[in-house]
């Protein structure tokens, strides 16, 4: 079993193929959609995670390929935090949009949760101290 | 019943002082009542640790032989400022590097300096009879200069807006990325924890106070910047909105670079997170009250960023804090810029000076102004050629 993550971008009118319970059905791996978007040139974007066996995945993202339209690409990044320079300020809480980043309510300090990170970079840019970083 | 500066500084050097933090002071007044709490309380602490644009440092390098007036300055490829006498300079928070531009500022310089690391120093002069040099490059640090101190000429605001973004694009400020269509809401000042707010009306903080600033002791040395007293103020004396500041000193070769830390703001530039904390003498019952402010009681207007719309919402710290706010029936997050966790580390650490005889109180020289001008706006008026 893996994990893969990734952000699918595909035109509005293309969403009638009911793509997710396809992947689910058909090719037995789970999907956990972290994010969706539309944007205003009307592409979608939906940022998920694709566990299953690595054949299945394979599979998943073959048939992804031959939809029309569908765009597919992984996250090789990692975004690092290094704690020990972090001052606990939260700024970067201001711009995460999948709530990765938060402040402890008791403690005051950053928690980051990993699974829920888009890896989108935009703390990267936030954080005035430069503690965040993406690593391939 | 009243207690003297005097008094409080015998418990203190007999090691006996006792001394709550402004978050501590809530629940043991609540609990013991204000009479009693009274008569066992001396000092209650405060604490802060925010981005202060407003900070910078004097340095005065020594003479090299053969000497030099220096002219024009650069510390690390940083400008600073050099019209004043022959080898002195003022290097600012928020000054930046002439080849790296916001990626490293005045703000760096100060903490490298503070961290003990060698700094290179570029100057240049016309030359005089008495200063015949031209120009020097060499290092200096913080154990071969004469002096360095801080001087802030703004610190501790006493409360701040909230920021908010109406328009339809991201905004990159100095209270940190705003998105668009009010996506989020941010917030400075430490609430309940913050000094100026535990004492609003300059009862006992003013010129002359002894305060804990970046790691080291410095004092109060003016009215900041923009000190604006009269501010609108809450029965409680609170001001809502920015109102009182601090201009502070302090000896830069006495900080730590724990308390003092260079901030890049995105398409913003340089700052410096400064961490203070002031003691707040108990000298009779409505100075302990006023300590006892909640972050429920301290309301800030929310300003859109954008200057676009006038949104007129007010919101106190507790909401602020909650995470989400309201506005125009939207949801929106908020989140902090100044660090809760460091001003709270900063307030226990000076408790624990006080308590151990380290940090003796100051009575002021001088109140700070209470009312009188409010501020200036800058005109534009015609220039005579
Ligand atoms: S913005 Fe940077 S320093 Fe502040 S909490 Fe986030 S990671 Fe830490
Ligand atoms: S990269 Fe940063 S901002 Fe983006 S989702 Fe991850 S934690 Fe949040």
């Amino acid at each position: 079993m893996k994990t893969i993550k990734v952000s699918l971008k595909y035109p509005l009118n293309s969403i009638t193929t009911p793509l997710v319970s396809t992947l689910v059905k058909k090719y037995n791996v789970e999907v956990n959609i972290l994010h969706a978007n539309i944007s205003l040139n009307k592409i979608g974007t939906l940022i998920a995670d694709i566990t299953g066996e690595e054949k299945d995945i394979e599979d998943a993202l073959d048939f992804i390929v031959k939809q029309d339209g569908i765009r597919y690409k992984i996250f090789s990044n990692k975004l690092i935090w290094q704690e020990e320079d972090c001052v606990h300020c939260g700024a970067c809480t201001a711009v995460c949009p999948s709530n990765a980043l938060t402040m402890n309510k008791e403690t005051w300090c950053l928690e980051f949760s990993k699974e829920k990170c888009l890896v989108c970079g935009l703390c990267t840019k936030a954080c005035p101290l430069n503690v965040m970083s993406l690593q391939a | 019943m009243k207690k003297t500066i005097y008094e409080i500084n015998e418990r203190i050097k007999s090691g006996k002082a006792v001394v709550f933090t402004a978050e501590e002071i809530i629940s043991v007044v609540e609990e013991k009542g204000v009479k009693k709490a009274f008569e066992e309380v001396d000092v209650v602490t405060t604490g802060t640790f925010g981005p202060m644009c407003s900070s910078g440092m004097f340095i005065n390098f020594g003479h090299s032989s053969p000497p030099i007036r220096m002219n024009k300055v650069w510390l690390n490829d940083v400008p600073a400022f050099a019209g004043i006498a022959a080898v002195d300079a003022y290097i600012g928070a928020t000054e930046q590097s002439e080849r790296l531009g916001m990626q490293y500022g005045g703000a760096h310089v100060i903490e490298d300096f503070i961290k003990g690391k060698d700094i290179v120093l570029y100057a240049e002069s016309y030359g005089t009879d008495c200063y015949p040099r031209k120009d020097i490059k060499t290092t200096i640090n913080k154990y071969n200069v004469n002096q360095a101190y801080m001087f802030n000429p703004r610190n501790c605001y006493q409360n701040y807006a909230a920021a908010t973004n109406s328009t339809d694009k991201i905004m990159y400020t100095y209270m940190g990325t705003l998105l668009p269509e009010f996506g989020n809401v941010t917030y400075s000042t430490s609430g309940e924890l913050s000094p100026l707010l535990n004492d609003p009306e300059y009862r006992t903080i003013g010129i002359g106070t002894r305060v804990f600033i970046g790691g080291a002791q410095g004092y109060v040395a003016w009215e900041g910047t923009q000190h604006d007293p009269n501010q609108e103020r809450l029965e409680n004396g609170v001001p809502v909105g920015g109102a009182g500041t601090l201009a502070l000193i302090g000896d830069a070769k006495k900080m730590s670079s724990r308390y003092i830390k260079a901030a890049i703001y995105e398409k913003y530039g340089v700052s410096m997170f400064v961490g203070v904390g002031i003691p707040i003498p108990i000298l009779d019952e409505d100075i302990l009250l006023k300590t006892t402010v909640r972050n429920r009681d301290i309301h800030t207007l929310l300003v859109d960023k954008s200057g676009k719309e006038d949104l007129n919402i007010r919101l106190n710290y507790e909401q602020l804090r909650s995470g989400v706010v309201e506005i125009r029936g939207k949801k929106v997050p908020t989140a902090p810029l100044s660090s809760l966790k460091f001003a709270r580390e900063i307030a226990t650490e000076l408790k624990s000076l006080i308590q151990k005889g380290e940090f003796i109180l100051t009575e002021p020289v001088e109140k700070l102004r209470t009312n009188g001008q409010r501020l200036n706006k800058l005109e534009e008026r015609e220039v005579k050629p």
